[in-house]
């Protein structure tokens, strides 16, 4: 049953095959048991979860409701749910309940999906290994010495061990793609605005994005359905109309124009995982797709763009964690600078801290032009590359992430190799574009994804295109063996 | 040695839009703390700003009344620095990209003349909130009602160069703003605050000198003291050989003395940088031309016309549209009145001396401007004397009802019945032969000053109610015999 995809059990639910009830608690009891081996959830709403889910049955016995009503998904721990804990993995917002619920749960809870809990991340979304966590690291469930990557490890992991069928994740770098991957699962990517960010715990405003994590690209296009649009409370969101992300998913891929970036291939790509992306490649020619090499050649320069821009912004947002109104404050403060400064050092993890640091520098008075305007200049010829290419060619493919899942602690020590990670990922975010990973295969025994970026808005081509290749491969249909044992 | 003042003025206003620059809650002053907060001016985790457009119009408006260039793409900007009252831990505000530029204002001082000062931007941002020190046992109370109330901070060119030019610059600020309607000019309540920026140098000297700023002045005649208390400081720190200190200083109207608040070294790095997210705002020619268009007369306009219309002269015409409540109540009480000399007169005179004596503004006047012109009337038909209006003026200020109402209780209608008057004067003549005596027997000269003592015993007798206008030709015509 854990396996099933959202159209299947929502036909089930809708048959009185299954109650919601009865889902959520199966649901429920596979993360008891399996859980404790990954800690992908932070928090776990059991009581709250069977009343939607005793609400939900209701709806769907007077023939009411959406695709996703009755479904158990989770939700990223940056999503603000009212009454519920939202800890961003930090140690910061431990007695965090907001009093206000974000517009993507908000619109998830409307569209009658059930929430089982919320899900482990890195803190204030920072991080490629969910290994920045104020609630521990979490595990992959492929290999429990592999980290999921980051910061949607919860989410990826979750799903991926099927402790809930879709979660909620957010993207700043990579942060749903790297993990999705890492974990043999689906997840997408939004253009920027396309998903409003109200509610959403901001790391850095102009790259966040939330998107949907499942096991399929169908999976993700209803979720990515219920969330997306405009929203009035978000001033970055665009009024731009959705698409119908469902009904698009059967184009056929004939004349599909793909671009292989020649700089996704290069020093650093791991060979096995190179070769698993070009054997997915052949396999969209044989769907009828044209493959041409193009170049994006300021790939290189993503990285100390987006080490600029998202501390800088960072730097910003989590001003407002100052011990004053709510979150973490220290005991017994000498003055406002102390109280200040110790809630601060203690409610905010290294990783966190490095980069308000880093931000802090970058914004400063004689530094400013040569980091942070500099690195809007790169932003815009990142944008520029992308724009060329897409008029080009539909999509773009490449690697999701250089390697497979890496050893827990083998890189926590070296940031430089950890911020690498988000090579193929970064530019997307700068670009502000829409991007996916989908299993594509396995190599050293863990997933690798492939990535695909598309136009702005092109959500639904992306989604076709994922969905065609997941029409003829199962690589998003295998199951990790610990997921088996319950 | 002989000194020039140099001043630059930051004024900050705060615009009368109904809710707040970045949120839906309400503005108002004195509220109960925090009741008029949404999650945006808590800086509640993944609050989200949204621009009010109402502000956005309010700011074109000023830009159009300076004659300053409109920021067509103006960009919001985060000015970071830690506050218990600043709840996001940066200001919403605009730096590179102000939505009103260059600009000027032309201001005429009380001596007549009239200076331009150059304005060098406007820009949006939002306010913070307030800490309170006092009731909370040592502890600090944060109210955030004021948080994100949206403020238009007007920055003046270093262009003044007197405490009384500084003065009559914001008061013609404030005079604009109020005119547009964008802000209540309330200054006690802080609705417009002053930022004082002055530098001395030696007279013929073309470098600026070492400036101090003295924050949030609130009233006119606090700047004035101020700064001319500032001069006296700086003058005398130079003069011993000394050096200015660049400085934030605070005035205490109290002791009338500026004090030290923190030294340039001390100053934040704000890490300005542009705010993501709010996208920058792009106006259209249209709609900049559309509010151009819409803008109500403004205070130079309104005096340049009641020089024209009303043959006013310049400096009645200034005093009377020095506000637009002062302009309003003018024009209101000349439309029953019909005499501009006559109504300008009264509102400048009595009216005022009156407003002032119990520290009104004219709009609390609780005379109407339409009662007023009925008094006025009553003057101008000779129903009542000048000396008579002035009594019916203070009855109708203590409520007793209109000018009519009051002349008939009162029964105050002037005597113009000249046989009424005649008799009068015979009775007065025959009570005082001795004088009448005398003044037959005077010069000219020396008559003219006697017709005062009868003029004073005929109103006497009548209880002021002769009509003057008649008394003085029969008066001269029976003495004369």
């Amino acid at each position: 049953m854990f396996e099933q995809s959202i159209s299947t059990l929502a036909k089930k639910l809708r048959n009185k095959d299954i109650s919601s009830v009865e889902l959520t608690r199966l649901f429920l009891k596979r993360i008891a048991t399996l859980d404790p081996q990954l800690n992908s959830f932070i928090t776990v709403s059991e009581q709250q979860a069977l009343e939607q889910a005793a609400a939900a049955d209701i709806l769907l016995s007077s023939g009411k409701g959406s695709s996703l009503t009755g479904i158990p998904i989770a939700h990223k721990d940056l999503f603000c749910t009212e009454g519920t804990l939202t800890t961003c993995g930090s140690k910061m917002l431990n007695n965090f309940i907001p009093p206000y619920e974000s517009t993507v749960t908000s619109r998830i809870q409307e569209a009658g999906a059930v929430m089982l809990g919320k899900t482990n991340m890195d803190e204030f979304a920072m991080g490629s290994s969910n290994e920045n966590s104020f609630y521990g690291a979490v595990k992959n469930p492929w290999n429990l010495d592999m980290v999921p990557g980051g910061s949607s490890g919860g989410s990826a992991a979750a799903v991926a061990a099927g402790l809930v069928v879709a979660a909620t994740g957010t993207d700043t770098g990579g942060s749903i793609r790297q993990p999705a991957s890492f974990c043999g699962i689906t997840g997408l990517k939004p253009t920027y605005g396309r998903v409003s960010r109200f509610g959403m715990i901001a790391y850095a405003s102009s790259l966040d994005q939330g998107g949907p994590m499942a096991k399929s690209a169908e999976d993700c296009a209803h979720l990515l359905q219920a969330m997306a649009g405009f929203d009035e409370k978000d001033s970055t969101s665009s009024e731009t109309p959705n698409d119908d992300y469902i009904s698009n998913l059967n184009t056929p891929l004939t004349g599909l124009k793909i671009g292989l970036p020649k700089e996704y291939f290069g020093e650093g790509l791991d060979p096995k995982v190179a070769d698993i992306i070009m054997t997915a490649v052949k396999e969209f020619e044989k769907m009828g797709a044209i493959v041409k090499e193009i170049s994006l050649p300021n790939l290189q320069l993503s990285i100390p763009s987006y080490y600029v821009i998202a501390p800088s912004e960072a730097s910003s947002n989590l001003s407002r964690f100052d011990g004053v109104r709510f979150g973490h404050r220290c005991d017994d403060p000498k003055d406002l600078l102390d109280m200040y400064n110790r809630s601060r050092a203690e409610g905010f993890g290294t990783e966190v801290q490095k980069r308000i640091m880093v931000g802090t520098y970058a914004l400063s008075e004689g530094y400013y032009d040569a980091y942070y305007l500099k690195a809007q200049k790169i932003r815009r010829l990142i944008k520029e590359d992308f724009v060329k290419a897409l008029s080009e060619v539909d999509v773009i493919m490449g690697p999701v992430a250089p390697t497979t899942a890496f050893g827990l602690g083998s890189k926590t020590s070296d940031p430089v190799a950890m911020y690498l990670e988000d090579i193929y990922t970064l530019s997307v975010n700068l670009a502000g574009i829409p991007a996916m990973s989908i299993p594509a295969g396995f190599a050293n025994g863990m997933p690798v994804g492939l990535q695909v970026m598309g136009n702005y808005f092109a959500e639904a081509k992306l989604l076709n295109v994922a969905h065609q290749y997941q029409q003829n491969t199962d690589w998003h249909l295998q199951t990790p063996t610990m997921a088996k044992g319950a | 040695m002989n000194w020039e003042v140099v001043i630059g003025l930051e004024i900050h206003t705060q615009l009368t839009t109904k809710s707040k620059l970045f949120s839906g809650a309400a503005v108002g002053f004195g509220a109960e703390p925090n009741t008029q907060t949404t999650l945006v001016d808590l800086g509640m985790p993944g609050a989200l700003p949204v621009f009010n457009k109402e502000a956005l119009r309010m700011a074109v408006m000023f830009g159009h009344a300076v004659n300053a260039e409109i920021g067509m793409t103006s960009v919001f900007a985060r000015k970071n620095y830690f506050y218990p009252d600043l709840p996001k831990g940066y200001q919403t505000s605009q730096m590179d990209h102000p939505i009103v530029g260059i600009g000027h204002l032309d201001v005429t001082l009380e001596d007549g003349t009239t200076s331009r000062v150059g304005i060098t931007r406007a820009h949006l941002e939002e306010d913070a909130g307030k800490s309170l020190h006092e009731d909370f046992q040592g502890m600090t109370g944060i109210d955030l009602n004021r948080s994100s109330t949206p403020l238009l901070e007007i920055v003046s060119e270093p262009d003044i160069r007197s405490a009384k030019e500084a003065v009559a610059y914001v008061k013609m600020i404030h005079s604009i703003v109020t005119y547009l309607g964008i802000c209540d000019g309330n200054m006690a309540e802080g609705s417009m605050r002053c930022d004082v920026n002055i530098s001395l140098r030696p007279k013929g000297q073309k470098e600026y000198g070492t400036r101090t700023e003295i924050k949030n002045v609130n009233s006119f005649r606090f700047i004035e003291k101020a700064i001319y208390t500032e001069i006296e400081r700086q003058a005398d720190i130079l003069e011993d050989g000394g050096r200015i200190t660049q400085e934030t200083r605070l005035y205490d109207p109290e002791k009338n003395e500026t004090r030290s608040m923190r030294s340039k070294e001390d100053a934040n790095d704000y890490r300005y940088f542009p705010c993501p997210d709010l996208l920058p705002i792009v106006l259209t020619q249209d709609y900049v031309d559309e509010i151009k268009a819409s803008l109500p007369e403004l205070p130079r306009q309104k005096a340049a016309r009641f020089q024209s219309e009303h043959s006013l002269s310049e400096y009645d015409a200034n005093v009377l549209s020095s506000s637009r409540a002062m302009a309003d109540y003018f024009e209101s009480a000349n439309a029953v009145v019909k005499d501009a000399k006559v109504t300008a007169n009264w509102v400048m005179g009595e009216l005022s001396k009156l407003l002032n004596q119990e520290q009104l503004d004219i709009e609390n006047a609780p005379v109407s401007a339409q009662a007023f012109g009925e008094l006025l009337v009553r003057i101008k038909d000779n129903t009542i004397n000048g000396k008579t209006a002035k009594d019916v003026l203070q009855a109708m200020w203590e409520g007793e009802g209109s000018a009519d109402t009051i002349i008939e209780a009162k029964g105050l209608k002037q005597v113009t019945d000249t046989g009424a008057i005649e008799t009068m004067i015979q009775a007065i003549l025959d009570a005082n032969p001795a004088q009448v005596e005398q003044y037959r027997a005077a010069d000219e000269d020396k008559q003219k000053k006697m017709t005062g003592f009868f003029v004073g015993q005929v109103m006497k007798a009548s209880q002021g109610k002769a009509n003057p206008g008649l008394v003085n030709p029969i008066l001269t015509k029976m003495l004369k015999g």
